[in-house]
């Protein structure tokens, strides 16, 4: 069996976050006027955001994908190149691809797994040339987005789930298998393999990864 | 404890003592402290020779040496306007501890860079030749080449070495025997390369200069194996060492496809002067002044956390003086270089020993600035340098017990050393067997991503260092009976390590009597400062 490399994305191997790409949405409605009232919104509800993924990163995702309600399915897809190409590609971090690079070359599958929406991952997956990725998926309805992320959710304890799932149908030893990121809240999903990395991590994931001893990385 | 006597009758070699019935105390390193013990009527001490004088004029040593290299033209008739120049420095494990500055590395690049500059030659890079061993922080780079060639050269042109680039490394061939040749791009690619090196023991200089610190890992493969390291009899003694013959190898191949114009310089082994200058010293020599001195010291390092004790004893620099400097081709230098060092510190011994005592200090090649000496850098200190500094035979007999003290903290440093870590703490309880270790585990750690990253953009051994630091004891551990460790303030570290434990010397060597007979000969070595012995 083989081992794969496990990367959360937002953070870890990109500076730019789920919101920023929804920023980037809100900025380029169809109309002038939809921009700047979406673009409004989004600001002033930066608080409630960060307050909601303090208390749970499903909190914040429950909340935060209901202001893709009403967006076209067919607009969302399509301009999420120009999305890559403006916002998230910048913000790769510079040693980003020579981490994946090492890790084709020790013969791991690199597979993304993040909270991000699936058409605003798959330029990224394309750009850095990983096997696959694992995203959010928002539900359409004739052709609309509902504002409701489809189940499960891809984060925290199911992102561990997800890569169970994902390893026991592609082969993959998660005991040779690698997991980064830079967040604690992450962290159930470097406890299912068996090299746990900590990238740019945040206070609580440092302080884990020094207790464990778990390498600590900086990509930016 | 007896109380102290003056100069003890013995021997009037005064490098090798016998303890008699009115000696003093002997002193032994323990890692960041010291153990003073009485050691058994008619056990062996041997101490390294005393420092041979400094070149009275380094830098004029030093221009001499460019003017007159050996088996081939002075460095100022290689140089032409606008060539490519490599310059490649030893690293920071050398040498141990670091020196008082200046460095002798900045010492001969003023001479070097000012010569090159003098004949129009702007291209030059300086490589720190870390082979696999971790990148230097900048202030290390900077004490150790100086502010004003930090300044000019550093990031750009003055840059640690990186073994798992694919873009800067080449493979240039493969030896006779079948050992890949693969070097730093940078320096096969220039018209030049001068390599700058520090000979701290034996073990250094010569093709292991270019051929293993500007090499990657899979020409480190061919010799870094306990294969090569159990038929080193000792890797000190390069005509006996496989290590070195291997390396050689690799070496020549290099030399059909780069210039290299080698200085190598024999530092002696002045380690200590000033108020610690006592711990040079025989101690049936020891003034009132020195005893009140260490057991000052003593005092203070009992009171005094061992991470700010590492500290301290980090920012003692050693007062090495450069004793011999020779330029040229690398082995008609090495040669001269060689005879040097082991005038430095070669002392006859006659006959083996059946139990050898050895304080293990806080410092190791690979822990220079580090939190810790590791359990792994205990062992290689035991097993690796101090049971290899021998030429002819070991002075231990095969099958004889080494002791040693140290506390052998599991104490680890996660920046410098992570591979390390997962080494001990996963594969060691697996095996302790090198073989199988090199056959299993090798390559998962050497190709491990993290590993990788951390090697070359943080300050990281290379994943498969641990593995090297293993093999290094290997011999060590096939030709001793057992290994017992004195003063260990854990139980795992010493069982993982396969080593006996004991609360003092004098039970420790009980427990080798009881092995090795009532009468066996036991011999400590003083050291530091290195010394090799020549056993007959």
């Amino acid at each position: 069996m083989t081992g794969a490399a496990f990367y959360d994305v937002d953070g870890t191997l990109i500076r730019s976050n789920i919101v920023a790409s929804f920023a980037w949405y809100a900025r380029n409605q169809p109309t002038l006027g939809g921009s700047i009232k979406k673009s409004v919104k989004t600001l002033a509800s930066l608080p409630m955001f960060a307050i909601a993924d303090k208390v749970s990163r499903k909190l914040f995702n429950e909340l935060f994908y209901t202001y893709y309600a009403g967006e076209s399915e067919d607009r969302l897809v399509v301009l999420a190149e120009e999305l890559f190409e403006d916002v998230i590609k910048p913000s790769i971090y510079p040693r980003t691809p020579a981490l994946l690079d090492q890790a084709r070359r020790a013969g791991l599958k690199n597979v993304l797994v993040t909270g991000g929406l699936d058409f605003t991952v798959r330029p990224l997956a394309r750009h850095l040339g990983v096997d696959a990725f694992i995203a959010n998926t928002l539900e359409f309805e004739n052709g609309y987005a509902t504002g409701q992320l489809g189940k499960p959710f891809v984060a925290g304890a199911t992102k561990a789930t997800i890569m169970r799932d994902y390893a026991a149908a592609n082969g993959i030893d998660l005991a040779r298998s690698y997991a980064y990121t830079d967040s604690y809240s992450d962290y159930p999903m470097l406890t299912v393999v068996g090299h746990p990395t900590a990238v740019n991590p945040d206070l609580r994931l440092r302080t884990v990864a020094r207790s464990y001893d778990w390498p600590i990385l900086d990509l930016r | 404890m007896r109380a102290v006597r003056p100069r003890t009758k013995g021997s009037l070699d005064e490098h090798v003592i016998t303890i008699d019935t009115d000696s003093a105390p002997r002193i032994l390193f323990y890692g960041e402290d010291f153990l003073s013990e009485d050691l058994p009527v008619g056990t062996r001490v041997i101490y390294p020779r005393r420092p041979i004088a400094a070149l009275p004029n380094p830098r004029a040593a030093i221009r001499y040496a460019l003017n007159h290299p050996e088996e081939m033209d002075p460095l100022h008739a290689l140089l032409k306007p606008g060539m490519k120049v490599t310059i490649a420095l030893d690293d920071v494990s050398l040498p141990l501890p670091p020196m008082r500055r200046p460095d002798v590395r900045q010492t001969i690049l003023e001479i070097v860079l000012e010569m090159l500059g003098d004949h129009g030659v702007d291209d030059v890079h300086i490589i720190i030749a870390t082979s696999l061993h971790r990148r230097m922080h900048d202030w290390e780079v900077k004490r150790m080449v100086g502010d004003e060639i930090y300044d000019a050269y550093w990031p750009d042109k003055l840059y640690n070495h990186d073994a798992c680039d694919p873009d800067g490394m080449v493979t240039v061939g493969k030896t006779k025997h079948g050992e890949v040749v693969e070097t730093n791009r940078r320096a096969i690619e220039s018209d030049l390369v001068i390599y700058v090196n520090i000979n701290l023991v034996p073990m250094d200089g010569g093709h292991k200069s270019v051929g293993v610190g500007l090499c990657g890992y899979e020409s480190l493969k061919a010799h870094h194996t306990p294969k090569a390291i159990v038929n080193s009899d000792s890797f000190m003694h390069p005509d006996k060492s496989e290590l070195a013959h291997s390396v050689t190898r690799i070496g020549r191949v290099i030399d059909e496809h780069m210039k290299v114009f080698h200085i190598e310089t024999v530092l002696n082994n002045k380690m200590f002067d000033g108020p610690l200058s006592f711990l040079m010293k025989n101690e049936d020599d020891f003034t009132e002044a020195d005893r009140l001195k260490f057991e000052a010291i003593k005092w203070t390092l009992k009171r005094t956390p061992r991470a700010l004790r590492r500290e301290v004893f980090m920012r003692v620099p050693a007062p090495y003086e450069i004793i011999a400097v020779h330029a040229g081709k690398t082995e008609p230098v090495h040669e001269k270089i060689l005879a040097k060092c082991y005038e430095q510190y070669c002392v006859p011994v006659e006959g083996q020993a059946d139990i050898l005592i050895s304080g293990i200090p806080y410092i190791s090649p690979y822990n220079v600035n580090s939190k810790a000496l590791n359990p792994l850098l205990v062992q290689v200190m035991a097993l690796g340098y101090f049971f290899h500094m021998y030429r002819h035979k070991p002075l231990v007999k095969k099958g004889g017990v080494m002791i040693v003290t140290h506390p052998c903290s599991d104490a680890f440093d996660p920046v410098h050393h992570p591979s390390y870590i997962e080494f001990f703490n996963r594969l060691l309880p697996e095996t302790r067997d090198a073989y199988t270790l090199e056959k299993k585990y090798q390559d998962e750690f050497a190709y491990n991503p993290s590993y990788v990253e951390m090697y070359r953009r943080g300050n990281a051994y290379h994943g498969a260092h641990p593995f090297y630091m293993w093999y290094w004891g290997q011999r060590g551990r096939e030709w001793l009976d057992s290994v017992i460790v004195v003063g260990s303030d854990n139980a795992t570290v010493p069982k993982i390590l396969g080593w006996e434990r004991a609360d003092t010397l004098a039970e420790a060597i009980a427990m080798g009597r009881a092995k090795m007979g009532r009468s066996a000969q036991i011999t400590m070595l003083h050291h530091p400062p290195i010394l090799m012995t020549d056993v007959t």
